[in-house]
């Protein structure tokens, strides 16, 4: 651990599993926040318990979807039916900079942490509510994961071809987009704290802050009338720009051409001089016009050869190209590695595990990789050195039952 | 917020300054003499194309101020390094080393302003091993792991939300946001600015929930093979997928095993409208994920709730979801989701005005709702050069020195 970091002194305690709020603790204590999971061992976060486990070998440490949303923070587990143990709870909030509560709308008011109370007690806390839908408003309490709130945002509609199905996606996008704008807010909110010595009260979901990633579509609508026309890969600005099948089960790249020299420069990389001259696609409106036939010469080349081997030509060439990875090629790909984004790490129970920074990287502030901790790993520290209980008192509450 | 921030991205980092402007900090939008080359993204308005009609640099230049500023010439640099010792950031996404070569690189800012925090967007980073290829938003949602989420295995697979949308220069936007916030509270810490480095690519990586896929590769050598993927947590597993009904699509997401009550809720209901066939006797919750869940089940489960669907509305299928407590949401658009009772009993959409297109468009509003400091879009996005008297004014640069700028190409 480093002598300073920017968050150094920001004392924050999370509530909350799956992915939106567990990302945000991460970040704040990957930059040296002090952050607090509160956990359970009867109702883990779900995430502890899912796949994938290191040799498929299941156990609530194990997990390579905690792993990675988690590292950074400390571990209590307490057994929140149990009245002490609420009152731990509301300590460790009490003494917080930051709250962040990612569970249901409602819950943690049965505790008494909904933000009318803890703001009596504490009226600069800074608390986070992250949700679906929102705190209020009529479908604030409906059943919802990020994966499906994709579809109800719009993403899935504007993804694919227009003229068939809508396309399922594997990512719960939205997931990844309210924890950025949690974290601007969370941070302008202690620089207002720090200024004025008032907290603030943020109710971010993910049905508010998706569209502002969808804004030039809705404005479309909105200025123009238009309704979605997904067209797959394709684009306005660029043609050929798609992705194209290649050698091997799903092995792809992607090749964008955006002027009439980078086309010449695809026509002789592969070798296709007669395409160069052809009147069918020697202009940007010509190749849009011919752009099925286009796509499907393209395809023609790249089929026969691999991903790699096509990326190096093209680049070579002075044309946009990459290779489509899935999970085996990011794992191997060098360059997530040579950067230090990806490492792999030590941890007691999954063995060598592969760890991620944030995208970013600040020049004063260098971190280092650390790992997720075990469930209810850091009670005992948390008891007796954060809250400043004696060993008498944390041995006997252990054997009330109200750590588990 | 009291922050000034300059900004000199295109596309690629639009969004970062964006999120700063619409919390009240001081943006200023620095363009070329004449205008951004990303000023000529669509769609546009009313379909002209014209570089104050971009209804994209209308969406992520809300509440900047404008400037245009030749960097390329002395003076401009000289300008430039004025406005660096009032403001707090300056965020771009030029090309790695090109301010430097203007002389305008961290380090030379960093002498004119110590406090100053430098935000780099750049599709491989300062320093990566790519960062020399050629790159654009397309190439890197696929080499991030964005591509290989959408579509069907070996048969096809998209871009997220198309190629005019832009997703991974937004996520690379959005997270140099967070950087840039983590390094200006950072200054009460550390006592000075940084550099900041922003690859998209990793930004995209993140995005599109990568490290998942990286490690059910490394633990499981498990592939996602994308549409209608069985998702397994444990015993219990989940396979979504978008089906047809009465007037639209929905998309939905099935249980077994740990979570199937969800499913028993479902198959109550399609069993009251006599349609649940062999599915109502199936105990969901007791189901293994690990080893009861065939292919061919799952194609036969899917099909029969799918024949279900097909009888109701998306209205109907939303409303019984919610209150049975199922997993269903509707597959919107952008029409849909302006007449979403959620969105509009949270007052979301807001008008702005654009006083020389004498109109006001439908904007998406706070991203969060908060009691203190909202982000709301404060004014529309700059015209060319629209604020050059104001700001040039206050750097003290007189009216008739402005006119001559202009002429020698400097603003």
């Amino acid at each position: 651990m480093q002598s300073e970091q920017c968050l150094e002194g920001i004392k924050v305690v999370e509530l909350s599993a799956y992915i939106m709020t567990p990302l945000l603790g991460k970040i704040l204590g990957e930059y040296g926040a002090e952050v607090i999971k509160v956990e359970s061992k009867t109702h883990p976060d779900v995430f502890r318990v899912s796949s994938p486990f290191p040799d498929g070998k299941p156990g609530v440490n194990r997990s390579g979807l905690f792993s990675h949303l988690n590292s950074y923070k400390y571990s209590i587990s307490l057994n929140l039916t149990q009245p002490k143990a609420v009152g731990i709870l509301n300590r460790l909030v009490h003494r917080a900079d930051i709250f962040l509560d990612g569970f249901s709308p409602g819950i943690v008011a049965k505790w008494g942490l909904a933000y009318e109370d803890l703001s009596k007690v504490r009226p600069d806390i800074i608390m986070v509510s992250g949700s679906m839908q929102g705190q209020t408003g009529p479908l604030s309490k409906q059943r919802g994961m990020g994966s499906l709130m994709q579809a109800m945002v719009g993403f899935i509609r504007a993804t694919g071809q227009a003229d068939q199905a809508p396309q399922t996606s594997l990512t719960p996008y939205p997931d990844f987009i309210s924890p950025w704008y949690a974290l601007v807010g969370v941070l302008s909110a202690l620089e207002h704290r720090r200024e004025t010595g008032q907290g603030t009260y943020l109710d971010i979901s993910q049905i508010e802050t998706g569209p502002q990633f969808l804004s030039s579509m809705i404005l479309d609508f909105t200025a123009n009338g238009r309704p979605v026309s997904s067209t797959g890969n394709r684009a306005t600005f660029a043609s050929p720009h798609n992705a194209y099948h290649c050698k091997g089960e799903d092995r792809w790249c992607t090749i964008a051409v955006f002027n009439d020299d980078e086309w010449l420069s695809l026509c002789s990389a592969m070798e296709k001089l007669d395409l160069a001259n052809d009147p069918r696609f020697s202009t940007f409106l010509a190749r849009k016009q011919n752009e099925d036939q286009l796509d499907q010469l393209i395809g023609e080349w790249t089929i026969a050869r691999s991903p790699q081997e096509i990326k190096i030509t093209l680049q070579k060439a002075g044309v946009t190209a990459d290779v489509m990875f899935n999970g085996d090629g990011l794992s191997q790909e060098p360059y997530f590695r040579e950067s230090g984004f990806c490492e792999t790490i030590d941890h007691p129970e999954m063995g060598r595990i592969t760890s991620f920074r944030s995208s970013f990287m600040l020049s004063e502030n260098p971190v280092k990789m650390q790992r997720s901790p075990l469930l209810g790993e850091d009670t005992e520290y948390v008891a007796t050195e954060i809250l400043g209980m004696t060993d008498e008192e944390f041995i006997n509450l252990l054997n009330e039952g109200v750590f588990e | 917020m009291h922050y000034r921030i300059l900004d000199l991205t295109d596309e690629k980092g639009f969004l970062c300054g964006k999120m700063f402007g619409d919390l009240g900090a001081d943006v200023i939008k620095i363009e070329q003499a004449g205008g951004d080359r990303s000023r000529l993204i669509g769609p546009f308005y009313h379909d002209i194309p014209d570089p104050e009609k971009s209804l994209y640099w209308f969406a992520y230049n809300t509440s900047k101020r404008g400037i245009t500023l030749n960097l390329e010439c002395h003076e401009g640099q000289d300008i430039f390094r004025k406005l660096v010792k009032t403001a707090d950031c300056v965020i771009e996404s030029f090309d790695p080393g090109y301010l430097d070569q203007l002389g305008l690189g961290y380090a030379a800012l960093n002498e004119v302003n110590p406090q100053i925090i430098v935000t780099s967007i750049t599709p491989f980073g300062q320093k990566g091993i790519n960062k020399n290829n050629k790159a654009c938003d397309l190439t890197i949602q696929g080499m991030s792991g964005m591509l290989s989420c959408n579509g069907q295995y070996d048969i096809s697979c998209f871009l997220m939300a198309g190629a005019e949308t832009r997703q991974a220069y937004l996520q690379a936007g959005a997270q140099a946001a967070v950087a840039t916030s983590i390094a200006l509270w950072g200054r009460h810490t550390l006592k000075q600015g940084q550099h900041i480095d922003v690859p998209i690519a990793e930004s995209m990586f993140w995005g599109a929930w990568a490290p998942r896929p990286v490690l059910c590769y490394e633990f499981e050598k498990t592939i996602f093979k994308r549409r209608g993927e069985l998702v397994t947590y444990g015993r219990s597993v989940d396979f979504r997928d978008s089906f047809k009904c009465k007037d639209g699509y929905v998309f939905s997401e099935v249980y077994v095993g740990g979570q199937g009550h969800y499913t028993t809720r479902l198959v109550e209901w399609m069993d009251n409208e006599g349609m649940s066939e062999d599915l109502k006797d199936m105990d969901w919750p007791g189901i293994d994920g690990r080893e009861d869940v065939s292919r061919e089940k799952l194609d036969h489960w899917e099909a029969v709730i799918g024949k279900f669907f097909l009888t109701h509305t998306r209205e109907e299928l939303t409303r019984a979801a919610v209150e049975r407590g199922f997993f269903l949401f509707p597959v919107n658009n952008p029409h849909d989701l302006l007449q979403n009772n959620q969105l509009l009993s949270r007052n979301y959409f807001v008008n702005v005005s654009h006083p020389e297109l004498h109109d006001s468009l439908i904007y998406p509003g706070s991203p969060y709702k908060s009691t203190v400091n909202q982000p709301q879009i404060r004014f529309r996005a700059p015209l060319i050069g629209e604020h050059n008297k104001e700001i040039y004014g206050e750097l003290g640069i007189t009216e008739q020195n402005l006119v001559m700028l202009k002429q020698t190409g400097v603003i």
